[in-house]
């Protein structure tokens, strides 16, 4: 039995959540306390990997940093890099696909903040960024942790925009969602339902730890 | 009231939609390799206005994944495989009709690169130099061209060397897309592909030490078309279906 697509897709999606967890936190700050003009219709855009087909998203990447795209040409001319049939394709795909469900579990937390107690803060001569990290994060956290977990078993089950970015390379790009595809095309039936029972009992455990917390809050 | 009213209109809409659309008269379904698309789509029109009231509909996809699907009951009636191995496959598994198996055309397997900005490769040994970062090759288990490849590049005793490069891909056409794209610096497609992207790939060489390219069509065991099955495997051996295949590059007779 070959692990490496267990090993991998925990790489992936633990990077990816990673990413999906500070731009998740930033930008639900942002959405829950900042209003501007067109700030819904930026948060909507955010959202929007959570509907959109992953195919959408595998081929925004694609356009995106592509070789032949200006930022994948430049990529590649100057660092000789590419995301491109490599995992760092997949953990930028997954971040993305991942990012709207810790933006939406960040943005609630923090407006159930209560504001009084970060004004308070506020008259103890706290700067913002301190009343930041010591009163309103700590507060969030809980909601915060259990968006993250939500993503982390998202990232994990990522498959469409991944193999359209990262491609299935055996020990290199093939995670467990791939490693499935391909046993299923290829007939292999009991190695696709060893994968398949592997992968659900690894997205049950990260569902049961994201309701206690989300029962935390 | 005035939701309920929506709601049942609505419930009834649903209903409408899930009513099986009429049949046609007949309707044949055909599962081909990737590789026979363009050509398939023409013979399939071509077919069909030789025969009124009767449909083809096409399932294109590797070869391997066809035989996946008719295995597990797809409501299929004629195969149409890339390579031999895959239609033994079949027939040992009793899936198909064994004495309607034909051979119908025959292909060439070629090394190619982005027209563009290609590494600018001129044998199969460039392969392992340093401007060539990702080989696109069809998946060895289900795709055909892939395991022709294989044959290729082991018989050049290149396989075991380059095998760090290689992407592996759902269809010949995803090989033949990702060289196009330029997201790869080479690949190994057929010889009737390579021809449909020809402003976006250039052909390196025709590749030689692999088993002959031939396809074999058959009628699927299970169909329920048999007649209008076999009617569509002797299509491909007359003339004006063999004219088309050839428009599209496709060989005959021995490869």
């Amino acid at each position: 039995m070959d692990w490496s697509p267990l090993v991998l897709s925990v790489k992936v999606a633990a990077f990816a959540t990673l990413l999906a967890l500070l731009a998740g936190v930033a930008l639900g700050w942002v959405f829950a306390r900042r209003r501007f003009a067109g700030s819904s219709v930026i948060e909507s855009i955010f959202m929007l990997p959570l509907v959109l087909p992953p195919t959408v998203i595998g081929y925004a990447i694609l356009m995106a940093a592509g070789r032949r795209s200006p930022l994948g040409g430049w990529l590649r001319d100057h660092f000789d890099y590419t995301i491109i049939f490599s995992w760092h394709g997949a953990v930028v795909a997954s971040a993305v696909v991942a990012l709207p469900l810790v933006l939406k579990s960040a943005s609630a937390a923090f407006e159930h903040v209560d504001r009084t107690l970060e004004a308070a803060a506020s008259t103890l001569r706290q700067s913002p960024f301190s009343v930041f990290v010591r009163v309103t994060l700590p507060l969030a956290w809980p909601g915060i942790l259990a968006g993250t977990l939500l993503a982390f078993a998202r990232a994990m089950g990522e498959f469409g925009a991944s193999l359209m970015v990262a491609g299935s390379i055996p020990k290199q790009t093939q995670t467990l969602s791939m490693a499935i595809y391909d046993a299923a095309q290829a007939g292999n039936d009991d190695l696709a339902l060893v994968l398949v029972v592997v992968t659900s009992l690894l997205s049950i455990t990260v569902l049961v730890l994201s309701n206690r917390f989300f029962s935390l809050r | 009231m005035r939701t309920s009213r929506l709601a049942s209109r609505l419930a009834s809409f649903i209903l409408v939609l899930a009513l099986p659309l009429g049949a046609a008269a007949q309707q044949l379904t055909v599962s081909a390799a990737a590789s026979l698309t363009d050509a398939f789509k023409e013979l399939g029109a071509r077919f069909e206005a030789g025969k009124p009231g009767a449909t083809v509909r096409f399932n294109f996809a590797a070869s391997g994944v066809l035989l996946q699907q008719i295995g597990q009951g797809a409501p299929v009636d004629v195969f149409a495989s890339a390579d031999q191995d895959t239609m033994n496959r079949a027939a040992e598994q009793k899936l198909i009709d064994t004495a309607t198996r034909k051979d119908f055309a025959t292909n060439s397997v070629v090394l190619i690169e982005p027209a563009k900005d290609g590494p600018g490769l001129k044998t199969l040994q460039d392969l392992a130099g340093p401007g060539v970062r990702k080989i696109a090759i069809g998946k060895t288990a289900t795709v055909p061209v892939g395991r022709y490849t294989r044959e290729v590049l082991e018989s050049a005793g290149l396989w075991t060397r380059l095998e760090p490069r290689f992407v592996q891909a759902d269809s010949v056409r995803q090989v033949l897309d990702y060289v196009g794209r330029g997201e790869v610096e080479a690949g190994f497609v057929y010889r009737t592909d390579a021809a449909i992207m020809g402003d976006r790939v250039r052909v390196v060489l025709t590749a030689t030490g692999h088993t002959p390219v031939s396809y074999p069509v058959a009628v699927v065991a299970d169909s329920r078309e048999k007649a209008l099955a076999r009617d569509f495997v002797a299509f491909l051996s007359t003339e004006p279906a063999q004219q088309t295949l050839a428009r599209f590059g496709f060989g005959f007779g021995k490869p």
